[in-house]
Parts: C-alpha cells; sequence; structure tokens
C-alpha cells in the first residue's frame, strides 16, 4: 500500500524537480490526447515545443505573449504569497486596457512620444482601482476574495463591451464594436524591426529583478509573507495584516493593469470585445507553476507562452481546435498540484497495515477469558 | 400581468441551475472541502450532457452523463486534496482552468448542433390555477426536483445519523476520526455528490435552460453558486430561496430590456455579479454570524495520524 511520510523539511530538490516531473506527466497526456485523436505524437509535440522556438521571429512571438503573463504572475505571486486569493486578474488587465487605451485616444498627430508614459501609469491606475474595490470590501466587510475579485471579471468584460459599443464606438467603423485605432504616437516602442516585441520585454525584466528584491529583501516584503505562511505568528510580531493586504492586492492589480495597457497600446492598438484573451488566468498557472518565485515565473510565462503558440499551429497544421492550449495549460497545474506533494512527504510502500501488537493483545484476551 | 408571469416562471428556470450547483457546493462544504471547481465541474458536465441528448435523444442519459462527468472530476479533486493535501483553493482552480479549457476543447464540433426546446410537464390541477399556476407548475421536471432534494437534503442533514456524521466530518474530522468514521473516504463521497449535482446543474444549462452548446456557457454561475452557500450560510431551504433570488436578478435584465427600459444592455447584464457582490457584503460584514454558521473545520486538511 502506498503511504505518506511527512518529510521533516520540504525538500528544496523535489521544489525544482516537481514541475519538471508535473510537465513530463503533462507531455505523456498530451501524447495520449495526440493519438486519441489520430494525430501524429511527433508531430503534436513538435508544434508545441519545437516550432514556437525555431526561428527568432517565432521566439520574438513566445516573448510578446509572455510579458503580459510574467507582469500578472508576478503581481499573482505577491498575492498567493501573502495567502490572499486575487483569482480576478482578467478584470484587472481589462481595467488596464480600459484606461491606458482611454489615454491613447486623446493623442493626436502632434502629441509627444511621452503620452505612452502616461498610457502605461494610467493602466497601472485602472488595474488598482479594480483591486482596491477587492481590497476594500475585504478590509471593511471581511467579503471574500475570491468571489469579488471573480464578479468583478464579468463586470469588467461587459463594462469593456459597453464602452467598444457605445460611447467609444469609432464612428468610421463600420458599425463594428472597435474603438478608433490609436495615433501611432501611442505605440509602444519595438525593440527591433520585424517583431511585434516591445519595451515591455523591458518593463517585464525590471518587474522581475524589483519583485524580487520585494519579496526577498525589503521588510514590508517579509512580514508579507510570514502574514501569509503564519497569521498567527505575524499578528504576534504586530505586522499589520491590514497592510499586508492592500499591498498585494493593490501590487496585483497595478502589475495587471499594467499588462493590460502594454497590450492595448502595442499589440492591439485599439480596443475591442476581443482584448481578454485569458492571460489573466493563464498567469495563476505561471505563478503557480514558476513556484510563486520571480525567476520561476519567467521560465513558466515562456512555457505557458509556448502552449498557447503551439494552440494556434495545431488549428492552422493539425485541424485540432484552438482550445487545446487551454487543456494542457489546466492539466499542467493539476499535475503540478499532485507532484507537489512529494515536496512535503515522502511515499513509501507499506505492507497492508497490519498492527504488529495484534496477536499479543488477542493470546491476552484468550487467557483474561 | 401576462409578463410578469413569464418573469416569474423564467426566474424558476433560472433558479433551478444555481439551486442544484448550490446545494451540491453545501453537501461539500459540510463536509469541510471547498471546490472552487465547480465552474468547470458544470462547463465539462455541460458538453457531455449536451453531447449525450445529441446522440441518443435521451434526456436522462444526458443528465446521468452530466451528473457522471461533474462527480468524475470532483473525485479527481477530491484524491488531489483529501490523500494528497494539496492546497484547496488552488486545486479548485486548477479543476476550473481545466474544465474550461477541455470543455471548449470538446465542444468545438457540437457548437453548430441544435436540441429543441425541451417538454415541460404540468402538475395536474394546479397548472390551470389562472396566472400563477402556468408559471409555477407548468415546467420541466427538474424544477420540481429541486425543490424535492432541497427538503431531502435538509431532512438528511438535520434527521439522519448520516447527515449527522457528515456534519461532523466537515465540523471536527479529528472527533469524527476518534469515532472510528472513515473520515476521508466520507469525505470522498461528500465531494463526488457534489460535483455530481453540479454537473447536472451543468448538463441543466445546455439541455433544458438554453438547448445549445457555446464556450463558456456557464458565465460565472458556478462561482454564484459558491457565493450562495455563504449567503444561506450553509441551510438547503436558504439555498434555494437565494438561488430564485439570483435567478430573478438575472431574468430581470430581460424582463427590463422587453419592457424597452432606456439602460444599455451591458450594464443589465453585470446585474447578477453586481448583485451577488452586494449580497456578499451584506452576508459578510457580520463576522460572527458567518463563524458561528459556518463549518468549523471548512478549508482545513486533515490528514490522520501524520
Amino acid at each position: 500500500m502506498l503511504k505518506l511520510e511527512a518529510r521533516p523539511q520540504p525538500s528544496q530538490a523535489m521544489s525544482v524537480a516537481s514541475p519538471l516531473i508535473a510537465l513530463a506527466i503533462t507531455v505523456l497526456i498530451g501524447i495520449g490526447l495526440f493519438v486519441l485523436l489520430g494525430k501524429d505524437p511527433v508531430r503534436g509535440l513538435q508544434v508545441f515545443f519545437v516550432e514556437p522556438v525555431k526561428s527568432v521571429y517565432a521566439l520574438s512571438e513566445v516573448g510578446v505573449k509572455a510579458v503580459p503573463l510574467v507582469l500578472i504572475a508576478l503581481g499573482l505571486a505577491v498575492c498567493y504569497r501573502s495567502n490572499l486569493w486575487n483569482i480576478g486578474a482578467e478584470g484587472q488587465y481589462i481595467l488596464g486596457a480600459l484606461a491606458g487605451g482611454w489615454v491613447a485616444m486623446q493623442a493626436t498627430a502632434e502629441t509627444s512620444r511621452w503620452i505612452v508614459l502616461a498610457i502605461l501609469l494610467a493602466g497601472v491606475l485602472g488595474g488598482v482601482l479594480w483591486a482596491a474595490i477587492v481590497a476594500l470590501l475585504r478590509d471593511r466587510f471581511n467579503t471574500s476574495e475570491i468571489l469579488v475579485s471573480l464578479m468583478l471579471v464579468y463586470v469588467a468584460e461587459q463594462l469593456l463591451a459597453y464602452l467598444v459599443y457605445g460611447p467609444w464606438k469609432d464612428p468610421q467603423g463600420y458599425n463594428f464594436p472597435q474603438t478608433i485605432t490609436f495615433a501611432t504616437v501611442t505605440q509602444i516602442p519595438r525593440l527591433m524591426a520585424g517583431s511585434r516585441l516591445n519595451i515591455g520585454l523591458l518593463v517585464a525584466l525590471a518587474a522581475v529583478v524589483l519583485s524580487w528584491l520585494f519579496l526577498f529583501r525589503t521588510y514590508r516584503g517579509f512580514q508579507l509573507q510570514v502574514g501569509g505562511l503564519a497569521p498567527a505568528a505575524a499578528r504576534y510580531a504586530g505586522f499589520s495584516s491590514r497592510t499586508a493586504l492592500w499591498t498585494a492586492l493593490l501590487v496585483s492589480g497595478g502589475m495587471a493593469g499594467l499588462a493590460g495597457a502594454l497590450e492595448a497600446a502595442g499589440p492591439l492598438r485599439q480596443l475591442t470585445p476581443f482584448v481578454p484573451a485569458g492571460y489573466g488566468f493563464a498567469a495563476i498557472i505561471v505563478a503557480f507553476v514558476g513556484r510563486l518565485h520571480p525567476v520561476g515565473i519567467v521560465f513558466s510565462a515562456v512555457l505557458m507562452s509556448m502552449f498557447y503558440i503551439g494552440g494556434e499551429l495545431a488549428q492552422s497544421r493539425l485541424g485540432l481546435p484552438k482550445a487545446l492550449t487551454g487543456v494542457f495549460q489546466g492539466l499542467l497545474l493539476f499535475t503540478l498540484l499532485a507532484c507537489d506533494t512529494l515536496i512535503h512527504y515522502r511515499v513509501r510502500w507499506k505492507a497492508a497495515a497490519r498492527p504488529v501488537a495484534a496477536p499479543t493483545t488477542a493470546t491476552a484476551t484468550v487467557k483474561e477469558a | 400581468m401576462e409578463s410578469l408571469a413569464l418573469l416569474l416562471a423564467a426566474t424558476l428556470n433560472a433558479g433551478t441551475v444555481l439551486a442544484l450547483a448550490g446545494l451540491g457546493l453545501l453537501v461539500n462544504e459540510r463536509a469541510g472541502i471547498v471546490n472552487l471547481g465547480a465552474e468547470g465541474m458544470m462547463l465539462v458536465a455541460a458538453i457531455a450532457g449536451f453531447a449525450t441528448a445529441v446522440h441518443t435523444g435521451s434526456d436522462v442519459l444526458a443528465f446521468a452523463a452530466g451528473i457522471g462527468a461533474g462527480a468524475l472530476m470532483a473525485a479527481a479533486f477530491g484524491v488531489l486534496v483529501i490523500w494528497l493535501n494539496t492546497n484547496q483553493y488552488a486545486s479548485g482552480l486548477a479543476l476550473s482552468l481545466f474544465g474550461a479549457g477541455f470543455s471548449a476543447f470538446v465542444g468545438i464540433r457540437y457548437t453548430q448542433e441544435k436540441l429543441g426546446p425541451r417538454p415541460s410537464f404540468a402538475i395536474p390541477g394546479l397548472a390551470d390555477i389562472p396566472l400563477v399556476g402556468p408559471a409555477l407548475f407548468r415546467q420541466h421536471p427538474m424544477v420540481y426536483l429541486a425543490v424535492a432534494l432541497t427538503l431531502a437534503l435538509a431532512w438528511f442533514l438535520y434527521r439522519s445519523r448520516a447527515g449527522l456524521v457528515l456534519r461532523a466530518v466537515g465540523e471536527s474530522p479529528e472527533s469524527a476520526h476518534a469515532l472510528g468514521y472513515p473520515v476521508r473516504r466520507l469525505r470522498l463521497a461528500a465531494v463526488m455528490a457534489g460535483g455530481g449535482l453540479c454537473g447536472l446543474a451543468g448538463a441543466y444549462i445546455s439541455v433544458v435552460y438554453t438547448p445549445l452548446w457555446v464556450e463558456g456557457m456557464t458565465a460565472g454561475k458556478g462561482w454564484i453558486a459558491l457565493a450562495l452557500t455563504t449567503f444561506a450560510t450553509w441551510r438547503p431551504a436558504r439555498v434555494l430561496l437565494g438561488a430564485y433570488l439570483f435567478g430573478g436578478v438575472t431574468m430581470l435584465q430581460f424582463h427590463l430590456q422587453g419592457e424597452g427600459v432606456e439602460i444599455p444592455s451591458q450594464v443589465l447584464s453585470m446585474l447578477p455579479y453586481l448583485a451577488t457582490i452586494v449580497v456578499l457584503v451584506l452576508i459578510s460584514r457580520n463576522p460572527t454570524w458567518i463563524r458561528i454558521n459556518m463549518p468549523a473545520s471548512l478549508g482545513k486538511p486533515f490528514f490522520p495520524g501524520g
């Protein structure tokens, strides 16, 4: 019989190995799925793991999708480390895109290039505002941040739809639900010609360094994590859980908002009902697979971004639905959580539980009788 | 008056979805386990039920498929959180994300399929009462079943020995374990029963409520059902009441649009979600009220003997 035995200390090695084991299991299930669907599994794996890194252009596309994932996941990691379950990053992302997009729409041909900064700042504020609602309700009324942040995703989606179908609709847009295309000056500067990769990549890398410093080198970051791991200890040490609540939620909201603004003024260039692309939800997986660690998040974001591109390629080359991306992403998180058991527990084979003392007790009973 | 009767009928219909899922989650949480995977289980059950209805033409089989799909997913979740001691929130979230992806993947070939409207069942005599009769008593059998289930569950929880054990498992797994009850197996059973009911709710959406398949068609109903258990302070009758209340809010938007009220449709579509937030605030603002009613071990892992 398999038995779990608590390890005296969580295994460092397993903490690194577990995402890799989870990935291997996900790949195995993927192979099974391809076979089941009558597709060549080698071809399928190629589409997901080779094609996206084959050329500089393909790689840059991986980067384009990884940037928002990194940004959002970094914020979520701060939240989850402080044991706050913000799962509405998608809504905060939409608000960031809306706020950034609104600034971008004000630009004309004469506007300075510096408007890009205003766009990004507006994005951050939009995300912060949406997360502040969650923080306020949790702080004042003890309302579940899980449900409120998620409900606000649906509200944000409707708000976006209202704006692009109504007040913000492009009069020359042939009645399509979309805003005007933003003026050229608002374009987030690109890193190289012929690729959609922009300075968002540098912003994301800076955010990785900053959040590493915040989490592991600042007192506030330390307080946050203690509050998440051992609330009683944090209270005893006099760390304010209210400060932690607000910091974590506002940081994660701001990061998601920043990602939204970067996306709106970057690859999208206008707002449509299709702004939400599921990055906010995929980033939850990125955060966990990256061990809630800034560096791990970079790796897992690249992986998740490859899943996105692999899903698109699977659609065009193998005739499989694009939703395959979601299947793999979900599977990865599920297997990861299962594998994480190995960090805290050792799996042991044990003979069927037969208490050693039983025979003696039995004889004792007989004697007594 | 005519339109009011229609609104009433539609409210019962929409409320039934939430009631079924809410009752399922109630069983779950009474056993001490929070399953954030409701949305995912409902989506997978919705496509399982819809596909079954398309291929077999049998609603009974479709509902069975929905229940089976929900219970199966819940079982995977249950093994993860009950035996492998993974975090309940993260695992439930994984279930929701996987369910959304998987249902979209499987469902893509069913987006063109259509099922006709489902026959309703009139309760003889009562259905002939003017005005409210047709609204209340000419409904799909599942509407009545949700009411019956509520009563049955209330009886089970408060009047039966098994219900008492289930509550003990949620309140104090240590005591239940000490008394010799197989806590983990009972919790798995509760989780699977909850998943089955969420699955039934999902199949009801795609087979009866809007007889078609659209990606992500549950539109947050699983999450609203989760909020409903808090709203109901973990009592079956209040789950049913809350479900009709939310069903009413959901239907009100279409009603207002029909009446030509000058509010953008998107603003009306926000109503159920905003209502959920408002209700959560009203309920949660009194922490003692929640603490008294909440199963004491809700969300806490139990690992007998280390």
